[in-house]
């Protein structure tokens, strides 16, 4: 099973960049005002 | 015409009708092909003892052409769409969408053509060769460069959930295809996988339930996201459920894998792992669908007379019935039953036919009037008939499968009372061949709507053409604060 080796460092890796983007989500205010953005879609074309 | 980003007033959407289209055109390839091999597994002559026409080859051409020729047009054309219109930007590169356009059909021709000259990795959804592996890869660098380029140059500060789904469907099958195909060539269309024995299955369905996660699921979710609220008129449910399903599901998909490995030589932790977290998948999964179907509430009336909305919802109740059967499957004791039997081949097409289907055929029928200037589709009674007749097909197809399944499952286990099998495999075969026949009845019902529709999108962009109604979107401009 040494595939393991590579298979669980990738999604650790992975899980790792996950936080990362998720981390910069919270901060960048993305996940501020959820029920406007919902909305603003239906406002064009 | 290619247009600098930064200065464009209107979208591309060029590149959006060109994907549209041909999601139509291998949509009725790929389940024409997929006829054809439901009929030679009824009835071998079928074959005519010509190799290009062999079961072998083509089941793998059926394949590719209606996950990646009719799933990935469907996706790449409404992810350039929608990552426009909420961005309220152009793509960043015109030229680099053009690129992916001609080069992913230059991969799915490439496909049409080695697959049935029996060039194959044999690797599954990952059959072609590497050479047309490379030019995958190209094409998909090309593609996540022109959505995440487009989403940096945003003029809308937040990212709607729909590009989040369609971002981890691009970053993930990057990673997915790359690692897979991973192989020494030792010839112009021959090559060897660095992986070899068990440790070869288990990448191989790490790929594979993975291909099923991000392209099939995460895409097709991003495409509903946006889909559904805009062919409602009404905001998706709870956007913030939208949310905590993505992150929820993106992060238990991965580890799904091993349970197309149950009871053979993977290590029993190793498919353990995959059982609990295909379980635990049921939950994310059904979020989304409760999400994507409540949207509807105070608006159930609209599923009366829009067809087009009965798709859209209707393809998520078949995403909750194969994200609860997909689970219950990947419990061992059921997969001892179910691995290697037709089972298994009506749990894809119930989430193939039904959500991957039904999601993209209702995003379509949104899409193309609007990409020829039309108000609505040329006819909305086929609409109608195409949704009527594709959904009788699907239950035809799936009751079928169901049924052959479990009884070739019964049939393989049963043991007479001295411990030897009471039937031969022969004997469950023979025993399939009516089911075969009623699985043909319901796909040929599926591609017969798949025919319906591709007439309606040629009258519909015919009228377009001919009347030049086809027009640029104006991009909103931000609002210029007034003193």
């Amino acid at each position: 099973m040494d595939i393991l080796f590579l298979l669980v460092s990738i999604s650790v890796l992975l899980v790792l960049a996950i936080m990362a983007v998720f981390g910069w989500a919270v901060y960048n205010g993305q996940l501020d005002h959820l029920d406007r953005e919902g909305e603003r879609i239906l406002h064009d074309d | 015409m290619s247009v600098s980003a930064v200065n464009a007033t209107v979208y591309n959407d060029r590149v959006v009708r060109q994907f549209a289209i041909m999601t139509i055109v291998w949509g009725v390839v790929g389940m024409l092909v997929g006829v054809i091999i439901a009929a030679q597994l009824a009835w071998p002559e079928l074959n005519f003892g010509i190799s290009w026409l062999s079961y072998g080859r083509l089941r793998p051409l059926h394949t590719n052409a209606v996950i990646f020729a009719f799933g990935g047009s469907g996706l790449i054309a409404t992810s350039y769409y929608v990552v426009q219109r909420t961005c309220h930007t152009r793509l960043i590169s015109d030229k680099l969408a053009e690129f992916t356009f001609w080069g992913w059909q230059a991969v799915i021709v490439a496909a049409a053509i080695t697959l049935p000259m029996g060039y194959t990795q044999s690797r599954e959804y990952a059959e072609l060769e590497w050479p047309i592996d490379l030019l995958i890869t190209a094409v998909w660098v090309a593609y996540a460069f022109v959505f995440f380029g487009t989403v940096g140059i945003r003029k809308v500060r937040h990212i709607y959930v729909a590009n989040w789904f369609y971002g981890a469907f691009i970053i993930a099958v990057a990673m997915l295809h790359v690692v897979n195909n991973i192989a020494l060539p030792v010839g112009f269309m021959k090559s060897y996988s660095v992986y070899a024995g068990v440790q070869d299955a288990m990448v191989q369905w790490w790929y594979g339930h993975n291909a099923v996660g991000f392209f099939l699921t995460a895409g097709f979710l991003g495409m509903m996201y946006y889909y559904i609220p805009k062919q409602a008129g009404r905001p998706v449910y709870s956007y913030r459920l939208s949310i905590v399903h993505f992150w929820a599901l993106i992060f238990t998909y991965m580890w799904a894998g091993p349970h197309h490995l149950h009871y053979t030589a993977l290590p029993d932790w190793t498919q353990s792992v995959g059982m609990v977290f295909s379980l635990i998948l049921l939950a994310p999964s059904w979020g989304g669908m409760i999400n994507g179907i409540m949207t509807l509430s105070g608006a159930w009336h609209k599923l009366r007379d829009d067809p087009i909305l009965r798709f859209l919802i209707v393809s998520l109740s078949f995403y909750g019935m194969s994200t609860f059967e997909g689970p219950m499957m990947s419990i061992k004791t059921v997969n001892a039953l179910s691995h290697y039997t037709d089972w298994t081949i009506g749990h894809v097409h119930s989430g193939a036919l039904g959500w991957v289907g039904f999601i993209t055929m209702g995003s379509m029928y949104y899409l193309i009037p609007r990409l020829f200037g039309q108000k609505q589709m040329h006819s909305i009674k086929a609409i109608e008939v195409h949704f009527w007749t594709a959904t009788i097909g699907i239950v035809l197809y799936i009751a079928a499968m169901w049924i052959a399944g479990v009884m070739q499952g019964l049939m393989w286990r049963s043991i007479n009372p001295d411990g030897s099998l009471t039937y031969t495999f022969v004997e469950s075969v023979k025993a399939t061949y009516p089911f075969y026949v009623v699985r043909l009845g319901g796909g040929l019902l599926y591609f017969g709507g798949m025919c319906l529709m591709a007439w309606n999108v040629y009258m519909t962009a015919m009228a377009g053409v001919r009347t030049k109604a086809i027009n640029s979107v104006r991009i909103p401009q931000p609002q210029v604060a007034h003193a």
